[in-house]
């Protein structure tokens, strides 16, 4: 028993993540599609920009609370939030809570925000109870865990899960998987040589298993072993993990060259396959 | 000791070129972490004994005073002295003049992250004595003539053929042909040497891991029995701790000594776990003639009452060093003062000041992995964000991000300007990368093109997409 089973079609605003929304809208259309697919009614409130992580974690607490309190005021009326990152996830569902903790205005309406925001492969399997996609990829693929998807908020299995779903897909584990890619927000531009040894060491961890394709649930993460695989000359591909849940795998894997004519462009006719087809009926964007 | 701290991005740039350094750094997962590991498996109670150990140095820190004073007069009543120490100045006087009353030439020493923290070591070299660490990886450290690198294992940068070359300097009255290729010979040299002075050693100087407050003992917890011979041996015994050291009763000891050696060694209990409590008796067969207790205040009672008083439950285990991918990358001598990793990220800039300890609540991915292994539950990201907190509230320059981060938190308040600012940038980024989907430079990335290449935006944003998507059909009728 699910707790969505006695709600048909729950709600569920999509958080974007500013690096989705800038950088791979397509991670963005694999979680509506993922999203619709297990019976949710999608919204994408259009107000959206950052969860304010890198002003919190910068020590800039009250920009992170200023922003902390536009997403709350625009996300709090959905029955779900959910975001195709653990980071961003994990800022809203942990740290949301500390920044106001003991003031009396917000504390509760950041923990009810909270209580409703889920990560996206987490929510879909513990709360819409999903065991499966309907997706083939013949591929080998292994999963990179995000810190905040592993250690903040315990996601671990549920990738895995509907990974192994997959028709085709064969997952091969890395060494050292608990360890943290190197990324860290500002930490890598301020540190690069340490960041950079960081991922050094992930990515010859991650060519080490053989497997042709890198996944995580967490573009940063993402960015940080692909571009340092891009360097190395690597042939591994890299993709956030909701593409391949999604079947859309036709865009490039990050950091590769688009195919001709296909840099999609504000209004133009993006491929069918890359976005949602059927958009339920009340679907708008809305202006919070 | 004198810090570099702020020299900490070129002291870890080092560290990375340096090939033996790296070497060694690569044996930490699969000694100390799986080691660790495997105990808390063995253990199924050992998260609630987790919890038990952050509840009883809470409690005691509440009433830190009372319990110190507790210890004291135990001390006291055994025939012992306490000397408070508000700074490490004060400290290295109170030993010397223990040392002097007693007219001590040899010193033989514990490891102790206190000694080091005061510089003790150097100081009775000024002024006349001679000090001998003990422990195999304090001797060899002392004779390379550098700081620890790692709180409970200090000479972890260390590899043979470097203990090697110390030794044949060193031990110069030895054979100078000797084969000291075999781990065995380097410890059995070490042995037969430090033994010479553990028999000559008119005082002996231990840390201690607790201070037992309804006893008065102090406590060490050892693998090679060295502490053993450097606090009976000596006619005086001289104990250094800082104040948080103490707990209420032996139970509460225990409890953390359950706790510390598995997230330390993975070891159910170290090899020798030693209480001393006062001097020699009348009826006793061994022990020294005097037992004196250093504690050491310097900067901690000044972190009771902050958000740092947590860090105060810190029980030196070095879990959260060894489980560190920032440590594990530059080392500890990269961190520039006596305490390294998360602990000391968070620790250093209470003792030595954040202006010269900034760095190391910085270079933190927060990826969190201490704070879940360490035994007292310290949220070590926690505090180091709030020194960068306390650091950003002060302006402080050294922040070159300061101006982007506003600037973006301004803009992320703004979403339409956001939009349309944001679309045309990642419009252009797309274009820069003129069909190749990666950015060779990219403007506030210079730290991130030098090691990898820049993945470039897919083009038009998710939003701006969308938004369009949903007009579409909208206005196709679906
Ligand atoms: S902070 Fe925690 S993990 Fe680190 S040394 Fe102290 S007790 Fe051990």
């Amino acid at each position: 028993m699910t707790k969505a089973a006695d709600q048909e079609s729950p709600t569920v605003a999509l958080f974007v993540t500013c690096l989705v929304d800038l950088f791979r809208p397509t991670v963005g259309f694999a979680a509506v599609k993922l999203l619709e697919d297990a019976g949710c009614r999608v919204e994408v409130p259009a107000a959206q920009t950052c969860c304010g992580q890198p002003a919190f974690n910068s020590g800039d607490r009250k920009s992170a609370r200023g922003i902390a309190k536009s997403v709350i005021k625009k996300f709090e009326s959905f029955d779900y939030v959910v975001a195709p990152s653990g980071s961003c996830g994990g800022m809203i569902i942990k740290h949301y809570p500390e920044l106001f903790e003991g003031d009396e205005k917000w504390e509760a309406r950041a923990e009810a925000l909270a209580a409703r925001t889920h990560e996206l492969t987490s929510f879909l399997i513990d709360v819409m109870g999903r065991r499966a996609v309907d997706t083939r990829l013949s591929a080998t693929c292994t999963y990179h865990d995000s810190c905040s998807s592993l250690r903040e908020l315990g996601v671990k299995e549920q990738p895995r899960t509907l990974l192994n779903s997959v028709f085709g897909l064969e997952l091969k584990e890395l060494e050292q998987t608990e360890v943290c890619c190197g990324f860290g927000g500002t930490f890598c531009v301020k540190y690069p040589e340490i960041s950079n040894a960081m991922v050094s060491k992930k990515a010859s961890h991650a060519e080490a298993t053989g497997a042709e394709m890198l996944l995580a649930g967490d573009l940063g993460c993402l960015f940080n072993i692909a571009g340092k695989l891009l360097r190395n000359g690597s042939k591994m591909d890299v993709r956030h993990v909701a593409e391949v849940l999604a079947g859309m795998t036709d865009t490039p894997p990050i950091g590769r060259p688009p195919r001709r004519g296909d840099i999609p462009v504000e209004g133009g006719a993006k491929k069918a396959s890359s976005a949602p087809t059927a958009i339920p009926a009340g679907h708008a964007a809305r202006d919070a | 000791m004198q810090s570099t701290s702020p020299r900490f991005r070129e002291n870890a740039g080092e560290a990375l070129r340096d090939a033996s350094l790296q070497r060694a750094l690569r044996n930490i997962p699969t000694g100390f972490i799986k080691k660790r590991q495997k105990a808390a498996d063995r253990m199924p109670e050992f998260e609630d004994l987790r919890d038990a150990a952050r509840d009883l140095k809470n409690r005691t820190l509440a009433n830190l005073d009372f319990y110190l004073e507790e210890f004291e007069s135990k001390v006291v009543a055994n025939g012992g002295t306490v000397h408070w120490c508000s700074n490490a100045e004060q400290a290295r006087e109170a030993i010397l003049c223990i040392c002097r009353l007693v007219g001590a030439e040899t010193v033989t020493k514990g490891k102790s992250m206190i000694g080091e923290e005061i510089g003790i070591n150097d100081f009775l070299e000024e002024n006349g004595m001679t000090p001998v660490e003990t422990d195999l990886g304090e001797y060899i450290i002392q004779l390379r003539k550098e700081p620890p690198s790692h709180i409970i294992a200090p000479a972890i940068h260390v590899n043979k053929e470097q203990v090697a070359e110390a030794f044949f300097e060193a031990h110069q009255d030895l054979d100078a042909d000797r084969n000291l290729d075999q781990p065995t010979a380097l410890l059995a040299e070490a042995r037969g040497k430090l033994r010479e002075r553990f028999l000559a050693a008119d005082v002996g100087i231990t840390g201690a891991n607790f201070l037992i407050a309804e006893t008065g003992s102090s406590v060490i917890v050892t693998n090679e029995g060295n502490g053993d011979l450097t606090q009976i041996l000596p006619r005086i015994h001289i104990a250094i701790a800082s104040i948080e050291k103490v707990v209420p009763t032996l139970d509460d000891a225990s409890t953390l000594l359950r706790v510390l050696t598995r997230s330390a060694t993975g070891q159910e209990a170290s090899v020798y776990t030693t209480f001393s409590t006062g001097p020699r008796r009348a009826e006793d067969p061994d022990g020294p003639e005097q037992f004196h207790v250093v504690l050491l205040d310097n900067g901690r009672s000044e972190m009771m009452g902050t958000e740092f008083q947590e860090m105060l439950r810190c029980i030196r285990c070095g879990a959260c060093l060894n489980h560190c991918p920032v440590y594990g990358a530059v080392g500890g001598h990269a961190y520039g003062w006596v305490y390294p990793g998360p602990m000391g990220a968070v620790l250093t800039p209470s003792l030595i000041g954040v202006d010269e300890a900034g760095h190391l609540p910085n270079a933190s991915t927060f990826c969190g992995r201490c704070e879940e292994v360490c035994p007292v539950r310290i949220p070590l990201p926690k505090l180091m964000r709030h020194w960068r907190e306390l650091e950003f509230r002060k302006g402080n320059p050294a922040i070159r991000f300061r101006y982007g981060l506003k600037a973006w938190a301004l803009l992320a308040r703004m979403p339409w300007l956001y939009r349309r600012i944001m679309g045309l940038a990642m419009h252009t980024l797309a274009g820069w990368a003129r069909g190749t989907g990666v950015l060779q430079k990219a403007p506030l990335a210079g730290g991130w093109t030098a090691h990898r290449d820049m993945p470039a935006p897919e083009g038009a944003t998710f939003q701006n997409q969308w938004r369009a998507h949903v007009a579409r059909n909208r206005d196709s009728g679906t």
